[in-house]
């Protein structure tokens, strides 16, 4: 089943409220997936030249000072690190492929959610008010945010296995449904330098648009090309440093509903998850068309990166 | 009547609501039931069994007045997925837009949708009569046995793909036609038919403006030809 929410502001007048806004339209989301809970967040951009990771390890007393540590030693640079219940928000200047062959040169003791200027994905296995709790969603401030809430079909409940995936810098995806096709386009993508870090198919969908957007596609671009190349059942919003997008496969069996008002898009897998926004009475409100693209934003050419 | 019966969904639970509704289930009348602040509440008003009106103020999502019989049921807002699935009889009107598969498997009396249905419209119908002032999704009336699906708008792709004996009417556009579907003499009898169904419905179209199709019947007859693939 699986549940999908977003949110994009238009009026910037609203960031302060982003959380307070996004938090019950996940909840709202519960039934249709209350085995793990995700988000992300477009939010406090690092600098050029500077980027933000969040890393993840189970254990609550895990020692992320080491590990800022050894990115001090690493690139001679001042590291900002703040733990989040599981997670770490890590703050460093640094150019993103130094960072990437710094991650993957040995085994490391943590695994990475996000990397990027803008984004940050929070993801746990367990009910969403549990996720969002301890994650303090409510009080995140920010410019979008994506949320999953997942009831498992295709691979194992874990927290890697749980939305939004995020290969690339910046660009997260989260997918109701389950694609067919997945592992020849995993093993195409390989070809093509893809590092797969799960054994699921909405990650081989983030790569798929990952790939096509270092080679220069825009957030659009890339989209239209999944049609071709993706087959099976999906609704995926998807989320870039300035862009918000909504797909279905041809068939869309699986629901979306998308409404809009002067300040914001937001897209929900049910209605009822939509019906506390402010204005929404008011919003143009339809169900995204079958094989069509609808982005917000996200014009730049590999806008994801 | 006696008196309306109120149930405010901010203060009353859906179970509060169909219990009631149920409560009166094989009666020959009862109260008119008013629902508010539905904000997408699945399951509302389902499986009534007795001759009541209902008028439902706000959103509804899934299955909304699924397995009616009887009721009189008007929902001022839009649907989710299974509008009146499984309709037996009484009369189901949306005023708003309607998600997939609308009236599907309907055994019998009205569905009336005067915004939108997308995509599965009266998939699988069985003697529903299904209205629908905008227009409608690809493969509607999917499998449909019986019943008519009445589309005052333009049709999606696939209508009435594999379709056994249901009658379609369409006054827009088809994107076009499914496996044995095809378009169909309107005779006199299907004109007064239609008149009356679009007069019952309160659509404001002649039914002269519509075209109707039906089933080719190759599909679901043996053809005698094909017998040397056995």
């Amino acid at each position: 089943m699986c549940g999908i929410v977003g949110l994009y502001l238009k009026n910037p007048a609203l960031e302060s409220q982003l959380g307070e806004l996004f938090e019950p339209m996940l909840l709202e989301m519960t039934q249709r997936g209350p085995d793990s809970t995700g988000f992300a967040v477009y939010r406090d951009p690092a600098p050029a030249g500077a980027l933000k990771l969040v890393l993840q390890n189970p254990d609550l007393s895990f020692d992320w000072a080491h590990v800022a540590a050894a990115l001090t030693e690493q690139f001679k640079v001042d590291v900002d690190f703040r733990r989040d219940h599981t997670h770490c928000l890590v703050r460093l200047p640094v150019a993103e492929a130094d960072l990437r062959a710094w991650l993957a040169a040995e085994p490391r003791p943590f695994t990475v959610v996000s990397i990027g200027q803008h984004i940050e994905i929070y993801k746990e296995v367990g009910l969403p008010i549990d996720v969002a709790n301890a994650f303090n969603l409510k009080g995140l401030r920010g410019s979008h945010a994506i949320g999953h809430t997942r009831m498992a079909t295709e691979s194992a409940v874990t927290t890697a296995g749980s939305h939004p995936f995020s290969t690339g810098s910046d660009l997260c995806l989260v997918h109701n449904g389950s694609l067919s096709n997945h592992n020849r386009l995993r093993r195409k993508l390989e070809k093509a330098g893809a590092v797969f870090r799960t054994e699921n198919d909405s990650e081989v969908a983030a790569q798929y648009l990952d790939v096509q957007m270092q080679q220069g596609a825009t957030l659009s671009q890339a989209l239209t090309r999944a049609l071709g190349d993706l087959d099976g059942f999906y609704t995926f919003t998807i989320g870039t440093s300035d862009g918000f997008a909504v797909l279905r496969d041809p068939i869309a069996c699986k629901p979306a509903v998308l409404a809009e008002t002067d300040d914001w898009v937001a897209m929900s897998s049910e209605y009822r998850a939509l019906a506390r926004l402010p204005g929404v009475k008011h919003a143009k409100l339809w169900e995204p068309e079958p094989a069509t693209v609808y982005v917000w934003g996200g014009e730049r050419a590999g806008a994801g990166h | 009547m006696s008196k309306e019966q109120v149930f405010d969904l901010t203060t009353h639970t859906v179970r509060d609501l169909n219990q009631a509704l149920h409560g009166l289930n094989g009666a020959t009348s009862g109260p008119d039931f008013k629902v508010l602040n539905a904000q997408g509440d699945h399951a509302l008003a389902v499986g009534i069994d007795a001759p009541v009106k209902v008028e439902i103020d706000g959103h509804v999502g899934y299955y909304c007045a699924g397995m009616n019989k009887h009721a009189n049921v008007t929902i001022h807002g839009n649907a989710g997925t299974g509008l009146a699935e499984n309709i037996m009889s009484g009369v189901v009107r949306l005023k708003g837009n309607a998600s997939q598969a609308a009236a599907a498997t309907g055994r019998g009396g009205l569905v009336i949708i005067e915004g939108d249905a997308s995509a599965r419209c009266g998939i699988s119908m069985k003697g529903v009569d299904i209205v629908v002032q905008g227009s409608v999704g690809h493969m509607s009336a999917f499998m449909a046995q019986r019943g008519r699906l009445v589309v005052c708008g333009n049709a999606g792709a696939a209508l009435g793909d594999s379709l056994y004996e249901a009658e379609i009417y369409v006054r827009g556009t088809v994107a076009d036609l499914g496996a044995d579907c095809e378009a169909k003499e309107m005779t006199p009898e299907h004109l007064a038919a239609l008149d009356e169904l679009l007069k019952r419905a309160e659509m404001p179209y002649p039914a002269s403006e519509f075209r109707r199709y039906g089933s080719a019947r190759k599909l679901y007859h043996f053809n005698i030809d094909n017998a040397d693939a056995y």
